[in-house]
């Protein structure tokens, strides 16, 4: 590999230094008390438009997002783009249903999307199966981030054998673990604003410079083989990459915000209308992530492949090494130190959120409803400080143990199961018909039919539903929700016959769910 | 009561605006070509990224029309 890159190396532990005071910082600002869960996990719901959108931004488009998504397009082409579409479907969403869900929680002291579903049925297991399925997707996606982090750092020229090659990763992240411990949900949230601002200043500067360098776009383009130019036309009887594509893009858009980090950065907002507001300015970054995946292109154009300084880059990572050897390739040193650094920080601002939406979930919903059910406040923000930095550790004992290639399966899964809840919590935001034991059944239904076809697909995301001679290749999750959903529907009227007429009560009514 | 049932019912026609958003991007067929291209870009990519822009403004004129 190549030497140290000794200017970026210091460009990039300088803006670390920076974002670590930061996140220390944080505890002082728009002060509350941190001995209280919502002031620790939420930021006390007191972020308005802009903090939300720099928040839930570097939420959703994570570093591994960065990494990933160009990856897949150097590797495959056309259907990495897949993610445009799907961000495209999220907002309409994010714009209905989430201001609905924020009125109720902040109505009701919620925390969590399981503490909403355990007011609306007031059955505590379907709760608990919301929260388990929650913090279960999270942690694969935690140690992702670290797979974003590892890449950059790997890219610096950092490497050596062995253990001791994961050092400064595990520096990272005890400094990730520390700020959060003791700022919550305020230090990924001031973070977020810094990140936010390197990265577009990173994808921005991309576009520009590196089309320029290869010749403009028509050589760009001219230079990707045509099979990953566009997606391949279906045959007969099958609705081919089009189905895959449009299916992937749906159940995606369906799944996103019921993952407990996204749930997370919606309720911290000040106001519903904050989200709705948000909800026209996120595309922003969908906008820069579609720049991005077509860098992925930039680097087959490049021919970083056949270059024998990147050759060992990546042998080590795949394809995930694209965006880095672009940027090595394309950009001044001092500037690769920026790039890298946004990619870096970009991994911790998504983990701090995801660790403490888990800990926010086994706290609430685990903790407090099945073992201690009387905690004072302190006792329950002291729980959960202690939950995120466990939820950090264990993701960080995977990547350094575990082949990165598990993370990426359970991350797949982790989509199948999340998007099961979506039932319980984003369909019971519009109404109660529901039966709450007929959404247990179909959320087991569901689990345990989208574990089962994802194996059978060896953990690849699609499965190629047979139909009276068609084949429909298609986004399990997507399948499987609609297999959910059936169950629950149908069962629905015979779970409330055998129950007769004792419907547990319903703690939230119509009004609380309007600003 | 019944004023503020009559300006959601009203405004409800503008969440139509969002159906569009779907159909643009859920029909692969419609855009999985080169031509025609832009500036070098093939129409599969530079159509997607638009859908992006054209959402945020269909959102943003959404959240004008009913959230007054």
């Amino acid at each position: 590999m190549q030497d140290v890159n000794w200017t970026a190396l210091i460009i990039f532990v300088l803006l670390f230094a920076f974002i670590t005071w930061l996140g220390f910082a944080a505890a002082r600002w728009r002060k509350g008390d941190l001995d209280l869960l919502h002031e620790w996990g939420l930021g006390g719901r007191r972020f308005g438009t802009i903090i939300t959108w720099f928040l839930v931004g570097g939420d959703v488009y994570t570093a591994y997002t960065f990494i990933a998504v160009p990856a897949l397009a150097y590797g495959a082409g056309a259907v990495a783009f897949f993610a445009v579409p799907y961000t495209v479907m999220i907002y309409p969403l994010l714009f209905l249903a989430f201001p609905r869900l924020w009125n109720v929680c902040h109505k009701h002291h919620y925390i969590t999307a399981a503490d909403f579903v355990r007011g609306r049925f007031g059955n505590r297991w379907l709760a608990l199966a919301v929260a388990i399925t929650g913090i279960v997707a999270t942690l694969p996606y935690i140690a992702l981030q670290l797979v974003g982090l590892q890449v950059v750092i790997g890219a610096l020229g950092v490497t050596s054998t062995g253990y001791a090659g994961d050092v400064p990763l595990i520096v990272a992240f005890i400094i990730l673990a520390a700020f959060t411990y003791s700022s919550g949900l305020r230090a990924p949230a001031s973070i977020a604003i810094v990140k936010d601002l390197l990265i577009y200043l990173t994808a921005f500067a991309a576009i520009i410079v590196v089309p320029i360098q290869l010749g403009g776009f028509s050589k760009i383009f001219a230079a990707v083989p045509a099979a990953k130019l566009l997606l391949a036309a279906p045959g007969a009887n099958t609705t081919g990459a089009y189905g895959a594509y449009a299916t992937l893009a749906l159940g995606s858009a369906l799944a996103l915000f019921l993952y407990p980090h996204c749930i997370t950065g919606i309720l911290s907002a000040s106001s519903g209308h904050a989200i709705r507001r948000n909800a026209a300015l996120l595309p922003g970054y969908s906008f820069m992530l579609g720049l991005l995946a077509l860098m992925g292109f930039f680097a087959l154009a490049a021919g970083l492949g056949a270059l024998p300084e990147y050759a060992q880059g990546f042998k080590q990572f795949g394809n995930n090494f694209a965006v880095p050897a672009l940027f090595l390739n394309s950009f001044p040193s001092w500037f690769v130190g920026v790039a890298f650094a946004a990619i870096g920080i970009g991994a911790l601002v998504p983990a701090a959120i995801m660790s403490i939406a888990a800990a926010n979930l086994y706290t609430r919903n685990i903790h407090r409803e099945f073992i201690n059910r009387n905690p004072s406040d302190k006792q329950e923000a002291q729980m959960a400080k202690w939950m995120s930095l466990i939820v950090k550790f264990g993701a960080l004992l995977f990547i350094v143990f575990a082949p990165t290639q598990y993370a990426i399966q359970l991350q797949l899964l982790g989509g199948i199961w999340i998007i099961q809840t979506l039932p319980a919590v984003m369909l019971a935001l519009y109404t109660r018909w529901f039966n709450d034991w007929a959404l247990l059944a179909g959320w087991a239904v569901g689990t345990f039919a989208g574990t089962a076809m994802a194996i059978a697909t060896n953990l690849t995301p699609t499965y190629p539903l047979a139909f009276a001679g068609f084949t429909f290749p298609g986004y399990t999750a997507l399948y499987t929700v609609v297999l959910n959903l059936l169950v629950a529907v149908v069962l629905t009227p015979v779970f409330n016959a055998m129950r007769g007429r004792a419907t547990p009560l319903d703690a939230t009514v119509a009004a609380d769910y309007r600003g | 009561m019944a004023r503020r049932s009559e300006r959601r019912s009203a405004g409800s026609w503008w969440y139509l605006l969002f159906v569009i958003q779907f159909i643009a991007v859920l029909w692969p067929p419609f855009y999985n070509k080169v031509d025609p291209s832009w500036i070098g870009i093939p129409f599969f990519y530079w159509y997607q990224l638009l859908c992006v822009v054209v959402g945020a403004i269909f959102t943003a004129i959404v959240y004008f029309a009913t959230d007054a």
